[in-house]
């Protein structure tokens, strides 16, 4: 045993630490009440560190223990009494629990600002670490084994005399997983302790904490609320403390993970109802039912096997049109004509309607360029190097103008100028009435991402990995740089240019300025463009997936999950995303809730951004088919 | 085309603009410069702020705080103008809910003018590394550490808006709140109260009339210096083209509806004066509360 009166507190025989974290942290060597030598820390919280410590008492054995601190800064002295008294008192009661789930305490002292609690140190990870360390949620038997263990100590410290305990705090960081892959509660109780307990502030861990709590109320139920939350957390790997909180109805685990069986989605939905007279009244009555089910694990794997199965609906293409080489970029629709560029060499006007062929155009090189349709004229680039200008209406050739590269960019017209870059490093304005560029622009690389224009800015990204924002005499207002290629093509909406790169960001920057607002992380790097929609920001990526993202916050609205790289950009049309896939997929996404209507397979991979018209939808593959489909 | 507008002008008389619901038809941007303050091109662009704050007229001490900052560097090509405002109400009923606040709002102001403002006036400042969503992050986690540090047990709400050029950035944790007026007369809450009484009303638990007479409505689900680690809602908007920023307290909007807020924003030329005459309504309804209340306009943008 120890004793509160013989505390040697003047030992503390090192300088502190003045480097980490904001507060002092005992440096390793540090020696506490002549006994418990520091060696490293293994945790911070809001209120000071938890440290590995050697006790000293035992000079020819290393015993571990951990040292959980807290530093108690108030400035005002009644407060900092009161704080102490509250965690003297606590571990008080803390040192006479006996549970194989509880760490055992040894020792507390105070002093000065700060107050340490000694306990036992437990060899392993918490729920969150070990979470973090899969990317699959934790398995249905697992959860059920850990969820009766949890239960058991709960039922230990709830039935505790004379006082009940409310653990009041039960969430995957407050779990530890020992070595022989039990259950062990920790932080125990300290946090609550520190609070003030004023009416108003009390508040638990916000996700995990029932409602009741927030009033200040914690009984039974608040436990069991807890524990419920922590299981949804394991079996669907979603972060209550990210969402809404009582949010857990808005996301039912079989909506998530299919394996989880009813019966222990039961369990957890009884646990987690919003009024608590709804739960198990006892956590002894949960116990009994997680028991139960384990007991059927025969029957549990019967049901884990149903998958859901989406029947795809069956799509066909309106029509077809053959090319003789790939298709890799997109078309244009105008009066009553698809207008597509292939790797045959060739432009084609084929009838919007009916996919009949019209005209072509041959150049000296495969075109990729999406042709620009204005004043019946076309303008697109070739790997020959040229921006041609083309009558829409036959195809006959008007001018062309010759750059150093191939030209994998899309032209824009403005202020009587084509803009248009080129694989030699340069991005162009050309005179349409002299056919004379007007200046360039050097740049780092290639210039494949097809500009973006305002009224006054011109915005662009290059292969050399930096995005420009000029002006129409060609000066360049700023320029950033990502750590990858941006081939992707810019938007711009309220005063913000959004574009990804291969360095997997998705970028939001101020127009005027270049001021990155935010960055959006994904898997794998993009070449795609970025649509608007709403709010938000519809991206696909090299990861398999198409991300809508809060355009104000970065945050993620939903994501879908393609079978291969997102390679095609998306086209809103009426409320369905369509867009293509490196696999030759071609899907049709609800706008809103990211879920597929339906698939269509090609056969080759779709690198262009499809449109639409008069409710039909074109697309070309590099199977060298141009596809019509119904929208 | 100069007559037309000022005749557009001319006809919004403040009698008529009180009549007007809050809910009408957004105007286009060429009529939103035709009835905006900017229609005198006020050169470099600017942010103009004026605060308020009293005690209210139950309480015998504050325990709001507030901040804001203003710059202009005018060069002719790369003009930028640069704010901060930011409002805390401090709560735990001791000592320490004053304190939380202040603390809060000074940490916060100092990292943001270090890390952002002084940046900028570096004579060759290198791209930042974080984004500024990360940055205005990163200072609500330093100001998290500060009031869990300096003042244990006490919270704070907090609502801090960063204005670079026309973008703004708001971190937001708590119920004090954050308002755009534009210039066509709708209001539009930007921030989310992260209180008890709100998600009860999501989940259809409450009805909005009750929440205000709900006996939990002081109930708070983020504070900081009580949820670790603290998470902000951080979004970034257009500021109002000739509209205003406003930022207040539980103090002001329980006690003022948006009809009042809108016609004495507007009917005030000058920014500290609407902010004068919104407090003094908020104590003649009763001022229960501390009240503090920032209105920030833009000009030239």
């Amino acid at each position: 045993m120890f004793a509160g009166g013989n505390l040697d507190t003047k030992s503390i025989t090192q300088p502190l630490d003045n480097e980490s974290g904001g507060y002092l942290q005992l440096s390793s060597g540090t020696i506490l009440t002549n006994r418990y030598q520091i060696q490293d820390v293994i945790g911070i919280g809001g209120m000071g560190s938890v440290y590995r410590a050697r006790d000293l008492h035992f000079p020819n054995v290393v015993k571990l223990v951990a040292v959980k601190e807290m530093i108690n800064q108030s400035p005002d002295t009644s407060v900092r009494d009161t704080i102490v008294k509250n965690f003297e008192r606590e571990a008080n009661i803390l040192v006479t629990l006996n549970h194989p789930s509880i760490p055992r305490i040894f020792d507390f002292f105070t002093h000065e600002e700060r107050s340490y609690l000694v306990m036992e140190l437990i060899f392993g990870k918490d729920l969150e670490a070990i979470l973090k360390s899969t990317l699959d949620p934790i398995r249905e038997d697992q959860v059920i084994l850990w969820a009766i263990e949890v239960c058991d100590v709960l039922e230990y410290l709830h039935t505790h005399r004379p006082e009940p305990i409310i653990f009041r705090d039960i969430k995957p960081q407050n779990l530890m997983v020992n070595q022989q892959n039990h259950i062990v509660i920790v932080d125990f109780g300290i946090a609550k302790i520190f609070k003030s307990g004023q009416k108003g502030t009390m508040i638990g861990t916000e996700g995990y904490s029932p409602p009741e709590q927030y009033r200040g109320e914690a009984t039974f139920q608040t436990d069991i609320y807890a524990l419920g939350a922590t299981m949804h957390h394991l079996l669907t790997r979603r972060d209550p403390r990210l969402e809404a909180p009582f949010s857990f109805g808005d996301r039912p685990i079989r909506s998530i993970n299919t394996n989880v069986s009813v019966e222990l989605d039961s369990i957890i939905t009884k646990a987690l109802c919003y009024k608590p007279e709804d739960r198990f009244q006892f956590v002894t009555e949960m116990k009994m039912a997680l028991i139960a089910l384990a007991q059927k694990t025969g029957a549990l794997s019967k049901v884990a096997s149903g998958k859901l199965v989406i029947q795809e609906q069956i799509v066909k293409p309106v029509w077809t049109f053959k090319c003789e080489d790939e298709i890799r970029g997109s078309a244009t629709v105008e009066a009553n004509t698809v207008y597509v560029g292939a790797y045959d060499n060739n432009l084609y006007a084929v009838d919007a309607a009916k996919g009949q062929f019209k005209w072509k155009h041959a150049v000296d090189g495969g075109v990729i360029s999406k042709p620009l349709f204005t004043n019946g004229n076309l303008y697109f680039g070739s790997e020959d190097g040229k921006l041609y200008a083309i009558q829409a209406a036959n195809g006959k050739k008007l001018w062309d103008y010759q750059t150093e590269g191939p030209i994998r960019c899309s032209p824009k017209m403005a202020e009587g100028h084509i803009f248009i870059g080129s694989d030699d490093f340069n991005f162009y304005a050309i005179n349409t009435s002299t056919y004379q560029k007007s200046w360039f622009i050097h740049t780092e690389g290639a210039v494949r991402s097809t500009p973006f224009l305002t009224s006054d800015l011109i915005y662009f990204g290059t292969e050399g990995n930096e995005f420009i924002c000029a002006d129409y005499r060609g000066q360049v207002k700023w320029r950033f740089w990502a750590k990858r290629p941006i081939t992707s093509s810019p938007i711009v909406a309220d005063g913000i240019v959004y574009f990804s790169s291969v360095d997997s960001n998705l970028y939001a920057l101020d127009a005027r300025t270049g001021w990155v607002i935010w960055r959006f992380r994904m898997a794998k790097g993009s070449v795609t463009n970025p649509l608007c929609v709403e709010g938000n920001i519809i991206i696909g990526s090299a990861d398999g997936f198409l991300y809508c993202v809060e355009k104000s916050s970065a945050r993620e609205v939903w994501r879908f999950k393609s079978e291969h790289q997102v390679s095609g950009s998306p086209l809103l049309y009426n409320d369905g995303l369509y867009f293509g896939a490196a696999d030759g997929s071609f899907y049709c996404v609800d706008q809103k809730t990211g879920r597929q209507r339906w698939k269509f397979i090609t056969g080759g991979a779709i690198t262009g951004t499809p449109v639409g018209m008069n409710d039909l939808i074109y697309i070309g593959s590099t199977d060298m088919e141009l596809y019509a489909f119904t929208a | 085309m100069w007559s037309f507008l000022k005749n557009l002008f001319k006809e919004k008389s403040p009698k008529k603009v009180v009549e007007t619901p809050i809910h009408t038809t957004p105007l286009s941007e060429d009529q939103l410069e035709g009835v905006s303050k900017a229609s005198v091109q006020i050169r470099p662009p600017q942010f103009i702020i004026g605060t308020g704050q009293s005690v209210g007229m139950q309480r015998d001490h504050n325990e709001d705080t507030l901040f804001t900052f203003s710059s202009v560097l005018g060069e002719g090509t790369n003009d930028l103008p640069f704010g901060i405002c930011i409002i805390a109400d401090g709560m735990g009923g001791h000592k320490n809910g004053e304190i939380a606040s202040g603390v809060a709002v000074r940490v916060i102001s100092k990292f943001l003018i270090n890390k952002v403002y002084l940046r900028f006036l570096e004579l060759h400042h290198e791209p930042m590394e974080e984004s500024i969503q990360e940055t205005i992050q990163h200072a609500v986690s330093e100001a998290q550490r500060a009031v869990l540090r300096y003042a244990p047990g006490g919270g704070t709400t907090l609502t801090c808006a960063l204005m670079l050029g026309e973008q703004i950035t708001v971190a937001h944790v708590g119920d004090s709140r954050g308002y755009f007026i534009y210039a066509d007369g709708r209001i539009q809450k930007i921030t989310k109260d992260h209180s008890l009484v709100q998600r009860m009303i999501e989940i259809g638990e409450i009805t909005e009339f009750e929440a205000q007479s709900h006996p939990q409505k002081n109930v708070l689900l983020r504070a900081l210096g009580q949820n670790d680690p603290v998470r902000p809602d951080v979004q970034t908007f257009q500021f109002p083209k000739g509209g205003y920023l406003l930022l207040c307290t539980d103090g002001l909007w329980g006690l003022v509806s948006d009809n009042d807020i809108y016609r004495i924003v507007t009917s005030n030329p000058d920014e500290s004066k609407a902010c004068h005459e919104l407090i003094e309504l908020a104590n003649s309804n009763g001022g229960p509360d501390n009240v503090s209340v920032i209105l920030c306009s833009s000009r030239g943008m």
